[in-house]
């Protein structure tokens, strides 16, 4: 699949890739209501990697189901949104009103982004605000349900526990590591609110090491995400424990990374002799 | 129009001075349409500290070479590895992306392109489609020294050149909005690209004098295809991106303040 807020809503994609080859494709981070997100600067380049803080830039949900979706809803691949917000209301509303669109199967609940003041990650740094969200939108919400982790947290096996306790069918992790940035000349953060989120192959190993402990910890489907650039660090996800994966950062490197992604599994699969992908899921020798 | 990702072959690199190199590439089928202010994103390889391909604008298409150039400025690791490249090697390139200048429906508009340092790049590609329907463009080029005026020959096939230096080594001494043209001509249309205070400066010569005015930004960017949301431009419209609704803005879309 491809991560939030790397594959716009994968429109931006299809000269590069036959989107119905990618198995699922998770649009935008998507709120209640319109947001702006932070200034300018947004992005800084940092060793094997990067740091954002778009801060949930968005038209809001009408505006998704009224213009978006009708786009996007002849695709043929799990269309999966990913929903965010600021309080328990708005995130059971936004994925209520995503709950009503036919073609998205599931949602991916954004309870980890680092990069806005209120919500987004305060829920998912906390046993207790991570089942609160979880349980509203559980009720408000009856597809597929998954839940995006932070990994910005001292025990992310109990909010992953926490999560599936109130319902979750899925976790997916990781959402971006907390960093910083500073321009030594004029001696400011490079970001324009300081702080932003670490994506890209600087991350992965503690990616691979969340998922490997999340997968032991809970019962449902892991999802596996952070720093994924090639087939081998996907196997590597999956042999950790990971049922699916998600490409993020390295598409804006390779926008043809997914699909080359898929092949190149497939690949190890046949060369190890092994049937499917459930071979190798969690199949860590230890 | 459609994105391509191509492997193209560099058919020369030409170091044009110290730190400015000339990359010009080709590919075994016709390379894409490209029009003037769009930009590719080259992706570096071999260098440990960059991460991100590189935005460079489009500097010139020369459809009977089957070619296309990119003028790099050596500024960081990204950029060094890019200048190193020669002839034979493959470079991988997303492109033709964003959205170029406004081109003249009428011949006999007169059209006056500005551009500073590196940033007279895509000026180049825009005065050869201009020259080819007809249109006379006059160019204004501005730099630190007359060492920093780059390809200034193959502007002058193309149009009227007017020069400024900060040091008074070429043309006239000064900024490119001291420049007496601008008080001793009228032009219809203006656009330009180059750092931030000279735009601002040029959009504001341009607003006070009632011309049309366009504006090629290069806010640092990620994905180049409008994905990230990271290059944002605060508009009237809100946040947009410009890798994709730009890098050319009508100053009255922008709210600089000038």
């Amino acid at each position: 699949m491809t991560a939030s807020g790397t594959f716009g809503y994968g429109l931006e994609f299809a000269d590069f890739v036959n989107l119905e080859d990618i198995g699922g494709i998770i649009v935008k981070g998507t709120t209640l209501y319109p947001r702006e997100g932070n200034p300018y600067p947004r992005m800084a380049e940092t060793p094997q990697g990067m740091l954002n803080c778009v801060g949930l830039q968005n038209k809001g949900v009408d505006y998704f189901c009224k213009y978006i979706y009708p786009q996007i809803e002849g695709i043929g691949t799990n269309m999966i949104v990913n929903v965010s917000g600021s309080c328990c209301e708005d995130y059971a509303e936004c994925a209520a009103r995503i709950g009503e669109l036919e073609h998205i199967p599931a949602i991916e609940l954004n309870i980890s982004c680092p990069n806005v003041k209120e919500g987004g990650m305060a829920f998912g740094v906390t046993p207790q605000g991570a089942e609160s969200v979880v349980k509203a939108v559980r009720e408000a919400y009856r597809k597929t349900l998954i839940v995006k982790l932070s990994p910005n947290v001292t025990d992310i096996a109990e909010i992953a526990r926490s999560v599936e306790a109130a319902g979750a069918d899925a976790v997916s992790l990781i959402n971006t590591l907390m960093g910083m940035a500073i321009d030594i000349e004029k001696r400011r953060p490079v970001l324009s609110i300081s702080t932003g989120g670490l994506s890209g192959p600087a991350v992965k190993p503690v990616a691979l090491r969340m998922v490997w402990q999340v997968a032991k910890a809970v019962r449902i489907p892991v999802v596996g995400l952070g720093g994924i650039m090639n087939a081998a660090d996907a196997i590597e996800f999956m042999l950790a424990g990971a049922t699916a994966i998600e490409i993020g950062t390295a598409n804006f490197i390779d926008p043809a990374i997914t699909v080359k992604v898929a092949r190149g599994i497939d690949e190890y699969l046949e060369r190890h002799g092994y049937a499917s992908v459930q071979d190798i899921i969690g199949r860590l020798e230890a | 129009m459609k994105k391509y990702i191509l492997d193209l072959k560099v058919t020369a690199s030409e170091h044009l001075r110290e730190g400015y190199v000339l990359l010009k590439l080709t590919d075994d089928i016709p390379l894409p349409q490209m029009l003037p202010g769009q930009f590719a994103e080259l992706k570096v390889d071999g260098s440990e500290t960059t991460f991100l391909r590189r935005p460079i604008s489009i500097n010139y298409v020369d459809e009977r070479q089957n070619e296309v150039w990119f003028l790099i400025h050596e500024v960081g690791a990204g950029t060094r590895k890019l200048g190193e490249l020669v002839p034979g090697c493959r470079l991988n390139v997303v492109m033709p992306l964003g959205k170029g200048f406004t081109l003249p429906e009428n011949p006999g508009t007169k059209v006056l392109l500005v551009g500073g340092g590196v940033g007279t790049a895509p000026l180049l590609y825009l005065g050869k489609k201009m020259a080819e329907t007809g249109c006379h463009p006059t160019f204004l080029l501005g730099g630190r020294s007359a060492g920093d005026l780059l390809q200034l020959e193959m502007f002058q096939e193309l149009g009227d050149v007017y020069v400024t230096t900060e040091d008074g080594s070429a043309g006239e001494r000064g900024f490119v909005t001291q420049h007496s043209i601008l008080s001793r001509a009228h032009f219809d249309r203006i656009a330009t690209c180059g750092p931030k205070p000279m735009m601002m400066a040029v959009a504001r010569y341009a607003r006070e004098a009632g011309i049309p005015c366009e504006v090629s930004l290069e806010n640092s960017m990620a994905c180049g295809l409008g994905a990230c949301l990271c290059c944002v431009e605060n508009t009237k419209e809100g946040h947009v991106c410009v890798c994709k609704e730009g890098p050319v803005f009508n100053i009255d879309q922008l709210l600089w303040q000038i």
